[in-house]
């Protein structure tokens, strides 16, 4: 069986989808693709899909939040990005033996993308996954719950601004007051 | 009384998981059936919500995030090098796996260089690991099953192997044995000798559980024909390791992808044909004979491998304890990295290697500071008990059991 000979994924995607492209990078000889949300699906389907890419295995989806968080709490400024979170969807083409990226940024108010999952059915816990730590809703998801954490858990821990949470160090002269804080199961 | 109150706080109904279970289970006419979070063979916490048309499975629903610590949180709070010891904690079968992806991209983002020799005992001590983990699976997988034997032969062979990681870390299993550039230390004096001795009596070992297991009748009826899963649909469940080789995909990152030298040791990927339970289980049996021939080549390869068994390189590595009476630049180096740690890009890696479960990818982004801005690990386990649904689909109740355990879910590998 013939191989096709393996095709350039930011001149292939430039030339079938040009309006989808915004920005290629290279670091370490990782290549990353910086698309248009709007036309995440379409591209996805088109790596998968097309001969020469054939990018028929999808390793990983993570999420970052690129926010700036004062001392005190709260998001003073986004660290040179053009959005607030940004969405990673690590590829794999195993005819190729070779990786890509594709990331998406996506704004701090409501952010959302369409879903891999009628691409990839993998996709499906690991965007429920960045959808309970992060808060990114994916649109046309069939089941948008949250998956590690309790279902009435508040806010997306993953996010810069989330505290990570302490306790006050017990001695014997604030022991009574840390024990009347504390949520013991009542009777 | 106060139980009564509690039960009648639950505010769900059957209408939350419509869409999730079949038609009939609303109206009753298949049974839905709880299974865990304890429950002996779902290998850690994992809840089963079961949709049961007699003893067949109509929906198999996992719940999972009963082990959720948040280790990727309180590694973004962490220097890059006192994530290390939070990364044992996940998938604790395969400790040094999860070290390894961890150190293996901290490496790749300030591009730090890993001496031969300190590549070649990560590579002896992933291929013990991966022995280690498989015994611990095969032990509990015939548990399951209904053998008992193998389980206390299996957990013998794999003391030995936790006691000489033991030697090297001073752990049996948490170890943190790797660090960025390199490994702790060196391998101690009687770490050799004692890995000789395990390696001249192993392979009779295994062919000791196949003779117990393979051709037994029992076994064969319990697992053969069980748990299909096909190629195409391994892949697009993002299905990895031996799970995926017993479909008979050749995918095995150590051969694809080789990292830490793994392109310069002679071994075979062994392959399934069915996809089935049984096939996952032979794929494993050849794995721990491939990682036995794998170690016997890096006790040779170490031998000639040049370097030490960490980097020298001061930015990133600490000098060690002698050179600090001697050297001012030494006494800095130390101070710098122990209070402020090393910086890395704002930029973001994805690398993964081939764990004795599957793909663990790590996907590291920097901040430009000394602590990383966000961690992702992307595990097997996750992935397997996510697929889990396809697979079971169809078959008994009691095959359930078989199916889980041969996929090889760890679940603080899944939840984190």
């Amino acid at each position: 069986m013939d191989i096709p000979k393996a095709l350039d994924p930011a001149e292939a995607i430039q030339k079938a989808l040009p309006d989808a492209l915004q920005d290629v990078k290279t670091f370490r000889g990782e290549t990353t693709l910086v698309i248009v949300p709007a036309q995440l699906v379409k591209v996805a389907q088109f790596f998968r899909d097309t001969a020469g890419l054939v990018y028929n295995y999808l390793s990983d989806i993570s999420a970052v939040d690129y926010a700036e968080v004062s001392p005190v709490g709260g998001v003073i400024g986004i660290s040179g990005r053009p959005d607030r979170f940004g969405v990673s969807y690590h590829l794999y083409s195993m005819l190729y033996n070779r990786r890509l990226r594709l990331k998406v940024f996506l704004p701090e108010d409501d952010p959302q993308v369409g879903t891999l999952t009628d691409v990839w059915p993998g996709a499906n816990w690991l965007e429920r996954e960045i959808y309970d730590l992060m808060g990114v809703t994916f649109v046309g998801h069939p089941n948008m719950k949250r998956v590690l954490l309790p279902d009435d858990w508040d806010g997306h821990p993953h996010r810069r601004d989330y505290p990570l949470g302490y306790e006050t160090v017990q001695f014997s002269f604030n022991v009574d007051e840390i024990l009347k804080h504390k949520p013991f199961a009542k009777e | 009384m106060a139980v009564a109150e509690q039960v009648s706080k639950w505010e769900g109904s059957i209408d939350d998981l419509r869409g999730l279970v079949s038609e009939r289970a609303l109206t009753g006419e298949t049974m839905l059936l709880n299974m865990g979070p304890h429950h002996p063979s779902t290998h850690g916490v994992l809840r089963l919500l079961l949709e049961l048309d007699g003893e067949e499975i109509v929906t198999c629903l996992p719940d999972v995030g009963y082990l959720h610590t948040g280790i990727e949180k309180t590694i973004e709070s962490k220097r890059y090098e006192q994530g290390v010891p939070l990364t044992d904690r996940m998938d604790y079968l395969s400790p040094m796996s999860n070290n390894m992806a961890f150190c293996m991209a901290i490496e790749k983002l300030v591009d730090l260089d890993v001496p031969e020799r300190a590549q070649v005992i990560r590579v002896m001590l992933l291929e013990m690991s991966r022995i280690a983990s498989h015994l611990v699976w095969l032990g509990t997988h015939a548990l399951d099953l209904g053998a008992m034997s193998v389980f206390l032969y299996a957990f013998r062979e794999r003391e030995r192997i936790l006691t000489m990681f033991e030697m090297l870390s001073g752990q049996r299993m948490m170890g943190s044995y790797f660090r960025p550039g390199g490994v702790w230390r060196d391998l101690t004096p009687d770490f050799l000798p004692t890995l000789e001795g395990f390696l001249d009596i192993f392979l009779a070992k295994v062919d000791d559980y196949e003779l117990l297991l393979t051709n037994n009748p029992i076994w064969i009826d319990r697992t053969q024909g069980i748990g299909t899963i096909e190629p195409d649909q391994a892949l697009a469940w993002g299905v990895s390791g031996p799970g995926l080789r017993g479909s008979g995909v050749n995918w095995d990152i150590r051969k694809a992808m080789p990292y830490s030298g793994y392109e310069q040791y002679d071994f075979e990927v062994p392959l399934g044909e069915h996809g089935d339970v049984f096939d996952r289980y032979i794929v494993r049996i050849h794995e721990m004979r491939e990682s036995h021939k794998i170690i016997r080549q890096a006790i040779k390869k170490l031998e000639t491998a040049k370097g030490s068994f960490r980097s020298d390189d001061r930015k990133f590595v600490p000098p060690p304890r002698s050179a600090l009476g001697q050297s001012m630049e030494a006494v800095i180096h130390h101070f710098k990295l122990w209070t402020e740690g090393f910086p890395a890009p704002d930029e973001e890696v994805f690398v993964s290697i081939e764990s004795p479960r599957g793909e663990i990818g790590c996907y590291l982004h920097g901040d430009g500071g000394t602590k990383p801005r966000r961690v992702h690990f992307k595990t097997p386990s996750f992935m397997h008990i996510s697929s889990l649904p396809v697979i079971t689909k169809g078959y008994m109740l009691a095959d359930l059991v078989a199916i889980a355990s041969s996929m090889d879910v760890v679940l603080g590998d899944c939840d984190r």
